[in-house]
């Protein structure tokens, strides 16, 4: 449909949103992503019967972990739409950088560039 | 006899007995005790002096107990297995006997959970049937729970408790068969409410033989409001409060309510005098010792049969 | 399984302050099957203070590694050459790998990432329930199966007491009363005869250090080193 979304996602393609692992949203901030998210289908129409419902757990995990750490929570959420929603693909995009916009960068990044 | 206590001696008899209850202060303050002790003095046969109920802290029951003693009047020692290991209530068992107490209770006690500790350890080293077991093996055959031979038994007459309200129901007659096999002399009820039910308990326990062989007191809690009832029948583990009752406290004025609470327990205690197996009543005012009087009174229980 | 629960965060970065150089060591066995301690939750428990640490402008350099189990030597002869490089150990094993871990490095302080906490059975993916406490002395034959020692939040071995509540616990609603469901085990079974009889005072043998010796084979000479 080319509508335009920000152009600062980099998407990672997944069979389901349950193959979506917590060290994999763990490992993304931790090597300096700003934000993650994970866009799965609405609840109650996985493809895999409850994958996306698997995910959302695990997001959720990943906030209380990113909340332990020191880290904002918000860098990390869970959107659901059905595969033929274009539109709000791009508003979840839009709405994600936004709050990422609002939280700032990602606060490892600038004590990586520190010596131990 | 067993114990040669007053109550022993009333139940013996064949009086029907009339104990009351009173629970020690959370503090070292005596002189509570004593205020409590005053409205029952005269009034019931033996006194039960709880130990930390609901796992809530308070003077010892054996120190209340003492103080009973000092007043004139005759103690029931209640001891939870929560709180004790079996060194520990041998050794108190003693200890109470040597200053004069002659009934005890063996209860499990209440979780720590609802107490004031509520991370407490709770001990349960044995558990209540094991404790009867124990008394009447250190009373009987002078002998301690590790069959090493004491000197100087404790001759204290053996009380249990006994909730037939709880469930499995079939199965609660069949536990109070085991402790009387253990070697119970009497036993206190759980407050009864549910009169059906209770019927039907006291006719399995007289078909099993049960009531030959230890007295039951039924368990009275005169209904103070009703607030009272419903927290009762909501909140209180194992308590069976039927809507009967419940009805009976909302039809009239909340001033009446007190009024109408102790109505019903004067019912009750009519029905238990005539209740084949049943030996007496248990009446647990808790913190409404000062009504005991007139309840004692209003019931016919007075004066108190003396017994040499 | 010993089933365990990763320690809270803020308690672990407590432990290993002063650190420099940490390594994670793992176990396959019981906590990985309890989704706790296994390869997985290393690298989440390493990327967690790697973060937390640069955060705090104090970084923490890690190693990570997962050994089969800890309780077993064998396993554990994979760290000899490792270990001297780092400040700490930090064990996610269950208290009984932790201390071997620590019994086979007594130089390295050793710290413990999860709190042991029973023996239970898998209801669900990570979903574990309590269901023995190892008292030594077995009488799920009489009971119709149910445990009185660990169900019963009163441990008695002739209950129910007076506090069972329709069913529950007197602690909880969510909790069955032990004595509840074995009256009904053994009532369907026809054998309501087992607990008929008053069983009497427990001989304890929880109360210090066990040791199994297995008959049949040969005796130790000494804990080898």
């Amino acid at each position: 449909m080319r509508l335009n979304y920000p152009s600062n996602i980099r998407i990672i393609l997944v069979p389901c949103t349950g193959k979506v692992d917590v060290i994999h949203m763990l490992r993304a901030i931790q090597q300096g992503a700003d934000g993650v998210y994970c866009v799965g289908c609405l609840e109650g129409s996985c493809h895999y019967n409850e994958g996306n419902i698997r995910c959302r757990e695990r997001v959720e995990h990943v906030r209380s972990l990113l909340k332990e750490v020191g880290l904002e929570p918000d860098r990390v959420r869970m959107y659901n739409l059905s595969s033929s929603e274009a539109p709000t693909f791009a508003a979840y995009a839009k709405e994600m950088t936004e709050v990422i916009k609002q939280l700032g960068p990602n606060p490892l990044k600038q004590k990586a560039a520190k010596k131990p | 006899m067993k114990s040669g206590s007053n109550l022993e001696k009333v139940l013996s008899a064949g009086h029907f007995a009339f104990t009351g209850e009173l629970g020690p202060p959370r503090g070292a303050h005596a002189e509570e005790v004593r205020k409590k002790a005053a409205h029952l003095k005269g009034r019931v046969d033996s006194v039960n002096i709880t130990d930390n109920q609901t796992a809530v802290v308070r003077m010892a029951s054996w120190a209340a107990c003492l103080l009973l003693i000092q007043e004139g009047i005759e103690p029931n020692f209640q001891m939870v297995c929560r709180d004790r290991n079996r060194l520990a209530m041998q050794a108190d068992i003693l200890g109470a006997y040597a200053l004069g107490i002659r009934n005890i209770l063996c209860l499990s006690g209440d979780h720590c959970q609802f107490g004031d500790h509520p991370t407490a350890k709770g001990v349960f080293d044995i558990d209540s049937m094991q404790m009867i077991s124990m008394v009447k093996k250190m009373r009987d055959e002078a002998k301690f729970l590790s069959g090493a031979e004491l000197d100087g038994p404790p001759k204290m007459f053996i009380g249990a408790a006994s909730n037939p309200f709880a469930d499995p129901f079939e199965w609660r007659v069949h536990r109070l068969a085991k402790k009387v096999e253990a070697g119970v002399d009497f036993i206190q009820t759980q407050c009864i409410y549910n009169m059906p039910k209770f019927r039907e308990f006291v006719r399995q326990a007289n078909d099993l033989g049960l009531t030959e062989k230890a007295f039951i007191l039924a368990g009275v809690t005169p209904m103070k409001s009703l607030g009272m009832a419903k927290y009762m029948k909501n909140k209180v583990p194992g308590m069976d409060v039927p809507d009967e009752i419940i009805k009976r406290l909302q039809g009239v004025a909340k001033d009446k309510q007190a009024e109408e609470g102790i109505k019903i327990a004067l019912e009750q205690i009519a029905e238990f005098k005539e209740m084949k197996g049943v030996a007496g009543v248990h009446l647990m005012a808790i913190e409404w010792e000062h009504r005991v009087p007139e309840i004692a009174e209003r019931a016919g229980m007075l004066p108190r049969p003396k017994v040499e | 399984m010993i089933v365990a629960k990763r320690k809270p965060f803020d308690e672990i970065m407590e432990l290993v302050k002063d650190c420099k150089k940490v390594l994670v060591v793992g176990c396959g066995t019981c906590v990985a099957v309890c989704l706790t301690g296994g390869e997985k939750e290393v690298a989440v428990l390493a990327a967690e203070l790697d973060m937390g640490r640069k955060l705090a402008d104090k970084p923490l350099e890690l190693g990570s590694i997962t050994l089969e189990r800890q309780c077993d030597r064998e396993y554990l002869e994979k760290l000899d050459g490792m270990v001297d490089q780092y400040d700490a150990l930090i064990s996610m094993a269950c208290g009984v790998g932790i201390q071997f871990l620590a019994e086979r490095f007594p130089n390295k302080p050793v710290f413990p990432a999860v709190d042991t906490c029973g023996l239970a059975v898998n209801q669900d993916v990570g979903w574990y329930e309590e269901r023995c406490r190892s008292c030594g002395r077995c009488v799920l034959g009489l009971t119709g199966g149910i445990c009185p020692v660990t169900m019963c939040a009163k441990g008695l071995y002739n209950g129910p007491c007076g506090g069972t509540n329709k069913g529950s616990c007197e602690i909880s609603a969510d909790q069955p009363c032990a004595w509840h469901m074995i009256y009904e085990r053994l009532k369907a079974q026809g054998r309501l005869d087992c607990i008929r009889k008053l069983e009497p005072a427990q001989e304890w043998l929880d109360t210090k250090p066990r040791t199994l010796l297995q008959p049949g084979y040969k005796k130790p000479e000494k804990a080898k080193a």
